[in-house]
């Protein structure tokens, strides 16, 4: 077929009903309080690693509870796991031990960050 | 050692309306408030949501009430101990009175939360940061002013401050901090139009009658922001002002901001009063917030006869709900006392 420039982009859409739903639920066993997460953002507002990347801890663990796991290798890199997002927590989240388990969950599922 | 019908402990909302509903059904009534002044937190109140009503209204009609023939009214009484003394309940206070009746209301209320635990959000360290409480007694005065006595040029509203807060140990939600920043910012709106109202939010919880009317009209007439995302850091800028931070969860990006004033929507706790009798009393539920024997059918009453609960040293509720539970609770007693002298 004649290449008219276009291309199919990928759907923009997170469709559930194939997205892997069971990696965040191995970050529940390990971390309960993750359950937790009310999405106010206060940690991302008092990260330290915001201070010189885009880091956004919410975001990516929304991302990995939706299973959208694209890209969220590279982003874990960007903290430093100083638990600062852990002290200002309203709901008592064990934020940086839902880090360290998404790191390890993305690696077991080759989700490789380049570093 | 007095005698009375009841003793009523509280001279706040639901003391009084408690006490002048059942000094109007003949029984002998002692009030007894640890103030001087009577109206607990209604001393404070400027106007109530969501009518704007003035509290000083509020404040007369209640004045008024407790001037019922029936009602003697004792300020600066703290109670100290309450116990039971056979078929009667005996409660003494701290300036030496002593009574002895069938039945008691406790109506000894709530308390803000000490906004010094939050110290993340310096309140107690820097002076631009408020409480609602000390908010609401500038707009009282007319005079919303930074700490060096400047018109601020940008206030911004904290709410959940001591509520939904696992790290000072209240889980809870109390109820009324949502639209009393509501109320708050269309209030600073209306004494200087030209400031600029921010309220940060976790969730927007508009559960009340004309609520969300309220919400709506914030955004409509007065030009209320509402930023989705709790506030976590506060630091001071070269010129005084404050810089807060936070992330603006819905366009999912940190963001910051300098106002003048941050006022904290300090959320509502058990008085010390309601924590101390409930423990000598054995009424004492979640939080220190006194406990009724079923929420649903039976709130007024308690596990011991004749002790009865009225208004927010239950639990948070708006003025509204708690004048309408003391009405309540002085029907529940009045049938009590009247089951005695059958």
């Amino acid at each position: 077929m004649k290449d008219l420039g276009f291309s199919i982009s990928q759907s923009r859409t997170i469709d559930l009903d194939k997205s892997d739903l069971s990696a965040y639920r191995r970050v529940v066993e390990k971390v309960p309080s993750a359950k937790l997460c009310l999405m106010c953002g206060a940690c991302t507002a008092t990260c330290t690693a915001r201070n010189h990347t885009d880091f956004n801890f919410r975001k990516v663990h929304l991302l990995f509870r939706r299973g959208q796991f694209e890209g969220l290798a590279e982003e874990l890199d960007k903290c430093m796991l100083c638990g600062k997002c852990r002290l200002v927590c309203n709901r008592g989240v064990n934020t940086r031990a839902i880090i360290y388990n998404m790191r390890i969950i993305l690696e077991n599922l080759n989700y490789k960050s380049i570093k | 050692m007095n005698k009375a019908d009841v003793v009523v402990i509280g001279g706040g909302p639901a003391g009084i309306e408690a006490a002048y509903n059942l000094a109007r059904d003949n029984h002998k009534v002692v009030l007894v408030e640890k103030e001087e002044e009577i109206f607990g937190h209604m001393q404070t109140a400027y106007t109530l949501f969501p009518n704007f009503q003035d509290a000083s209204e509020i404040r007369s009609s209640l004045l008024q009430k407790t001037k019922h023939g029936n009602i003697t009214l004792y300020n600066n009484a703290e109670v100290t101990q309450v116990s039971r003394e056979n078929d009667f309940w005996r409660v003494q206070t701290i300036n030496g009175l002593d009574f002895i009746a069938p039945a008691v209301l406790l109506a000894s209320g709530f308390k803000t939360f000490d906004a010094r635990y939050k110290e993340e959000l310096g309140y107690g360290i820097y002076k631009g940061v408020i409480t609602s409480v000390e908010f609401e007694e500038m707009l009282k005065v007319g005079k919303i002013q930074t700490a060096n006595g400047e018109k601020p040029r940008r206030i911004a509203f904290l709410n959940c401050v001591g509520s939904r807060d696992e790290k000072v140990g209240n889980h809870y939600c109390s109820r009324v901090c949502c639209i009393n920043a509501v109320k708050l910012s269309i209030e600073a709106k209306k004494q200087l139009p030209e400031v600029e109202a921010y309220c940060f939010y976790m969730d927007i919880r508009m559960s009340g009658q004309f609520y969300e009317e309220l919400y709506r009209k914030s955004q409509e007439d007065f030009d209320v922001n509402y930023i989705r995302g709790r506030i976590s850091e506060v630091a001071p800028t070269f010129d005084n002002r404050l810089q807060v931070k936070c992330e603006d969860t819905l366009s999912q990006t940190p963001l910051k901001m300098t106002v003048d004033l941050l006022v904290l929507m300090i959320g509502i706790e058990a008085s010390e009063g309601t924590a101390r009798i409930g423990e000598q009393v054995g009424v004492n539920g979640e939080y220190n917030f006194s406990k009724s024997i079923s929420l649903h059918t039976a709130d007024n009453k308690t596990k011991h006869r004749g002790f009865f609960l009225a208004g927010t040293c239950k639990r948070p509720l708006t003025v509204p709900e708690t004048m309408a539970d003391a009405r309540a609770a002085a029907l529940e007693i009045d049938l009590y006392l009247k089951s005695l002298s059958q």
